[in-house]
């Protein structure tokens, strides 16, 4: 595929960094390798893809589902919180979001 | 009661315990008691709730003594693929992320079977977050095939198809986005549904690709498939992308199973070039078997077919990245990383994904993200959402000229386990056949239709019908199935080895 790109290990630590995966430098390679591959055969798409063909998104031609804002039943407070993986004072506890200082 | 219960179809046993004949409870404990004796081998199960089933059967039992009128499903017994919810119920979707995790909610499809008074035996196993077609990217070990166990049962439900195949349970759950319900029937012998995109809710099942996930029935014949489809199927205000419309009648289509004077198109695109022989074999001489039963077969073109993996590996994966971001350690499932020193929250996310997502998930991850990246959405993202369309016109071109549509549903049989492992696109080729229904919305469904002589394996026929019109995939695969089992003297199922 003459248009497919080459995709170093520097491009897979960066996919990994926005995607908020933690991947071990010795993988970088491989999933290289891999991607480079995979991006090789699905670049195919642009063959056929005209600029007059509209784009579909989804198989239903649905937009605005609405209801009527009624109250119902939901869950606890100690239902939403019984699968986190730590909690204080009846919220979820989370590591630090901002820095230090 | 002397027979075996494990070997009814879903019709019998319902018509068996409303009779009197089997109580619901002995139809549970006979299939618990298959579970735990060849579950070790099969490994279709992640968790088995026995508890629970004699519990939902003992409620049956009782509501039939009441004098209390009984769903068609009744105390009929049930494998519910991890991805679906059930609430307090361990919930993996086949990833240590979700190790653990109790939801605390019922998925509309759980709910309505509990309804129905279908007895749910535990939850399958299958490919993280549905991803793949062999269950080897479980997290948990992969499912073996019943038909030989050194082979895939097919993915990502394989513990679906391969519970229903070992008679673990009549029916199960799968869903199928790629073809995660249809490719493990074929492989495994059995009879799998993808309903129309929208007829059953997504409310509650883990989402994958938001515009094509869709749960459908996992059977071992079409009349139990088409009695499963009806109990999930129908609006759910909970799912905004639930089509409001009614269920065709798929339980009177399966029961008429009639070609008589259909027009039944075989696709030029799905079946040629890298297509096993054996599978190819056993796919023309059903397409024979229609015309003998009175349909009108032609070849019809499909010329953007072709195209449709490369679409599908570009719209997967982008939606994935986006629906997967969920998972980041804050509020359910695991978090590691947090007792060295103090961590950010962006440190502790990325050891926590980097820790609970296997291999196939994080190329998939980067796929999307890369896919969805400035500068190259356009020509990615952009390009496959117009081929989508392309492969909608060739859909709706093909049902002007045919009723359904046929094709092989997988193009080999079984592989054996750990042969595509490490080979991504070898993997993703096994979905050729199915991808274009899911692009498109439209049904499918895949029946056993022989054996191949090569590999003495199941193989499977696909069908497909327009949006909405589900029940033609009934009548079409019920009229081959009456007329296979003619030929066969028993069903294709009683060929496998005894585990």
């Amino acid at each position: 595929m003459s248009d497919s790109p080459s995709i170093t290990r520097d491009d897979v630590a960066h996919l990994a960094r926005l995607a908020r995966i933690d991947v071990p430098p010795e993988q970088l390679d491989h999933y290289a390798e891999q991607l480079q591959v995979i991006l090789g055969a699905v670049a195919q798409v642009s063959e056929v893809a005209a600029a007059d063909i509209p784009p579909t998104s989804h198989p239903l031609p649905l937009v605005n589902v609405f209801r009527e804002d009624v109250v119902r039943p939901s869950l606890s407070n100690a239902e939403a919180l019984a699968g986190a993986p730590s909690v204080e004072s009846e919220r979820f506890r989370v590591p630090r979001i901002l820095d230090e200082e | 009661m002397g027979t075996d219960l494990t070997r009814l179809t879903a019709a019998e046993t319902a018509a068996a315990v409303a009779a009197g004949e089997a109580s619901a409870v002995e139809v549970a404990q006979a299939h618990l008691d298959r579970i735990a004796a060849v579950d070790e081998r099969v490994h279709a199960f992640l968790h088995v709730d026995t508890q629970g089933a004699l519990a939902a059967a003992a409620a049956v039992d009782s509501a039939r003594a009441a004098g209390e009128a009984l769903s068609p499903l009744a105390g009929v017994p049930l494998a519910l693929k991890d991805v679906m919810t059930q609430r307090g119920i361990p919930t993996t979707c086949g990833s240590r992320i979700l190790e653990g995790w109790r939801p605390p909610y019922d998925a509309t499809v759980t709910a309505r079977l509990k309804a129905a008074g279908v007895v749910i035996l535990g939850k399958t196993n299958m490919d993280e977050f549905a991803m793949g077609s062999s269950t080897e990217h479980s997290a948990y070990g992969p499912t073996h095939n019943p038909w030989d166990l050194e082979r895939i049962p097919g993915g990502s439900g394989g513990g679906s198809a391969a519970a229903v195949a070992a008679f673990e349970a009549p029916i199960a759950i799968g869903t199928d986005t790629g073809g995660s319900i249809r490719q493990p029937a074929a492989v495994t012998g059995t009879v799998g549904v993808k309903p129309t995109y929208g007829a059953v809710s997504r409310y509650g099942l883990v989402a994958l690709a938001s515009s094509l996930d869709q749960a459908g029935p996992c059977a071992r014949t079409v009349l139990d498939a088409a009695l499963l489809h009806a109990t999930i199927a129908g609006h759910d205000p909970l799912d905004s992308t639930s089509a409001p419309v009614p269920v065709p009648d798929v339980v009177g289509a399966a029961l008429a199973g009639d070609v008589r004077g259909m027009r039944i198109g075989v696709v030029r695109e799905l079946g040629g070039e890298g297509y096993q022989a054996g599978v190819r074999q056993r796919f023309d001489e059903a397409v024979t078997l229609l015309t003998e039963l009175g349909a009108e077969v032609v070849e019809v073109s499909c010329p953007h077919f072709p195209y449709a993996l490369a679409a599908y590996y570009l719209i997967l994966p982008s939606e994935c990245s986006s629906n997967l971001a969920k998972f980041d350690g804050m509020r359910f499932g695991l978090r590691v990383g947090e007792d060295d020193g103090s961590p950010s929250v962006e440190q502790v996310m990325g050891r926590t994904r980097a820790a609970g997502f296997g291999a196939e998930t994080v190329r998939r991850i980067m796929l999307g993200t890369y896919a969805l990246s400035a500068g190259y959405y356009d020509a990615y993202y952009g390009s496959a959402q117009k081929v989508r369309t392309l492969i909608t016109r060739d859909f709706a071109a093909a049902f002007e000229q045919v009723d359904v549509l046929v094709s092989p549903t997988a193009p080999t049989t079984a592989f054996r386990l750990g042969e595509k492992l490490d080979d991504p696109l070898a993997m993703y080729l096994n979905d050729i056949a199915t991808i274009p229904a899911n692009l498109a919305g439209t049904p499918g469904m895949s029946l056993p239709v022989g054996l191949a002589p090569e590999d003495g394996l199941p193989v499977g026929l696909q069908i497909m019908a327009p949006a909405m019109a589900d029940d033609r995939l009934y009548r079409v695969g019920a009229a081959l199935e009456a007329a296979l089992l003619g030929r066969w003297g028993r069903p294709i199922l009683e060929e496998a080895p005894s585990l």
